[in-house]
């Protein structure tokens, strides 16, 4: 039986195929597995560890249980000032994204020795995590809000700029043209034919850019640069949960609040 | 007055676009140019103004040469040329107004049009504009509210907003009902005849040709091979541009009702 089986497959070389695709899915998978075990290994992490460190999880929740309410007229300063890292980082950092994205969308500057390197120098930024920035600032300019902002202009402006022009290039060229034949400069193309159009999708792509950078600037103050965070950072610092808990809680609901705000907002624009 | 002299285009990935054409097109004429698809009707259009360049010859616009004008000549010549796409080429988001006001881009300074600085007459004049295709009413509507045929007219509009000379139409009615295409046409017509603007339009429908055109150029591979009048232009000759007999969906069929 088994081996009438063997001579008819052999006879037929395309149902060797899916016999090949097995073996390298269950390569695949061994591999994978490989990759993980090793890692798990060199980085101590075991589920072990996840079982020890449960018990202290709970003690530290129960530490942060109840919340020191009275905490909360202290922070409303560092939480403002939060938001308003944000709102200037992303601000600043949109308006530079402005010239740049249109600079990389090949459909308006059709010249490759400028749009290529401005998209490397987008990529270039855009490698670079927000709150590595925000060390480097600190470095720079001292502890203070003003790192944490400029950590963000940079931050945003390498989201924006990078989606912004990739829905420049997707409008629909048909205004552009029409523009170009009425006689209208570079400029007034701009203007006329493509802000339309692009519009809704930058101001979309700065409230998300916003959205995030409120997250971000909430955890800008643990390298130093401002906002809450540094109170996060010195209520962990003396083991004060009861504290920190009350942080966490202002800065989930206020995320969750500039998050629903702005998601109304662009869904009406889109 | 518009003269082609010994016009070429060669693309570049080979095919010849235009070959050798040299035509003089008078002011006021209803120019319509026909041939199967391919023929180079867009490339002859497009390279009037230039949004196709020409590999060989020479183009005039009114004595100054399209050709080897600079970029801010270019943009002078442009602004007294409308044109009329087959996909009207509206920002669907603007408004019917903010469409045809574009057309008033090239009188006006940089900073001027960047804050939308339009003065009160080039207003009236956008509204006039869209009165003379009778879609004045409609002026503050977003353009993507408007049917496919409106929004023709308002692409209309834009180039009488630019007190354009000429009008260069690639396949106007293209993309309309046969009702509309009408509609369009009889705007065309008229506004070529009552203030006698140079008009020049694509259409592959022969018998709307025939009916609009005071005359007919037949293209055929990059090549004028008819030049008369509609009268001269029978079936025999249609059948010789395209190298084939008419074919039933080149005629829009719904003739004569006006």
């Amino acid at each position: 039986m088994r081996s009438s089986l063997s001579q008819t497959s052999a006879h037929q070389p395309s149902s060797n195929a899916p016999l090949i695709d097995r073996y390298k899915r269950l390569a695949t998978w061994l591999l994978f597995i490989f990759v993980l075990i090793a890692c798990s290994i060199r980085t101590e992490v075991t589920p072990y560890q996840l079982v020890v460190g449960l018990p202290q999880m709970g003690s530290l929740l129960q530490e942060m249980f109840p919340p020191d309410w009275s905490y909360l007229p202290t922070i409303w300063g560092p939480m403002l000032e939060t938001i308003q890292i944000a709102i200037m980082g992303t601000t600043i950092g949109g308006l530079l994204a402005i010239p740049v994205a249109l600079l990389c969308a090949y459909n308006l500057t059709p010249n490759r020795w400028i749009s290529i390197p401005m998209r490397m120098i987008l990529n270039l930024v855009r490698t670079i995590p927000d709150l590595l920035f925000a060390a480097v600032f600190v470095a720079i300019f001292g502890i203070g809000p003003f790192a944490g902002m400029l950590a963000l202009v940079f931050f945003s402006f390498g989201i924006i700029a990078k989606l912004t022009f990739e829905a420049i290039e997707a409008i629909d060229p048909g205004p552009l043209e029409a523009m170009t034949a009425v006689g209208a400069n570079r400029i007034q193309l701009i203007i006329f034919g493509v802000m339309p159009q692009a519009l809704p999708y930058f101001v979309s792509y700065f409230l998300y850019t916003f959205e995030v950078n409120v997250r971000a600037a909430s955890v800008l103050g643990l390298v130093g640069a401002g906002g809450i965070g540094l109170l996060l950072d010195r209520a962990l610092g003396l083991f004060r949960y009861d504290r920190a808990s009350i942080i966490i809680l202002l800065t989930l609901a206020i995320v969750l609040m500039i998050d629903y705000g702005s998601a109304v907002i662009r869904r009406k624009l889109l | 007055m518009i003269t082609f002299e010994n016009v070429s285009k060669t693309y570049p990935n080979g095919t010849a676009g235009l070959r050798n054409v040299n035509l003089t097109i008078h002011e006021g004429e209803l120019v319509v140019i026909v041939g199967s698809s391919g023929a180079g009707k867009s490339t002859l259009l497009r390279s009037i103004n230039r949004l196709n360049d020409i590999s060989a010859g020479e183009i005039k616009v009114n004595g100054k040469s399209v050709t080897r004008a600079t970029s801010s000549e270019l943009r002078r010549i442009r602004r007294d040329i409308g044109m009329i796409f087959q996909s009207f080429n509206l920002v669907k988001r603007s408004t019917v107004l903010r469409n045809v006001l574009s057309g008033r881009v090239g009188y006006h300074s940089t900073f001027k049009t960047m804050f939308g600085l339009f003065p009160k007459e080039d207003v009236e004049l956008s509204l006039h504009a869209l009165e003379r295709v009778n879609i004045r009413e409609k002026a503050y509507i977003r353009s993507d509210q408007l049917s496919g045929g409106q929004q023709q007219r308002v692409s209309i509009a834009r180039a009488l907003a630019q007190e354009a000379r000429i009008i260069l139409a690639d396949e106007p009615v293209a993309s309309l009902d046969p009702l509309t295409t009408r509609q369009v046409m009889d705007d065309l017509k008229r506004i070529n005849q009552e203030m006698n603007i140079t008009t020049i339009i694509n259409l592959h429908f022969i018998d709307l040709a025939r009916e609009y055109a005071t005359r007919i150029i037949g293209l055929r591979a990059g090549e004028v091979v008819f030049d008369g009048t509609p009268a001269e232009a029978t079936d025999q000759v249609f059948a010789e541009i395209y190298g084939r007999p008419i074919l039933q969906d080149e005629l829009l069929g719904v003739g004569g009702v006006s």
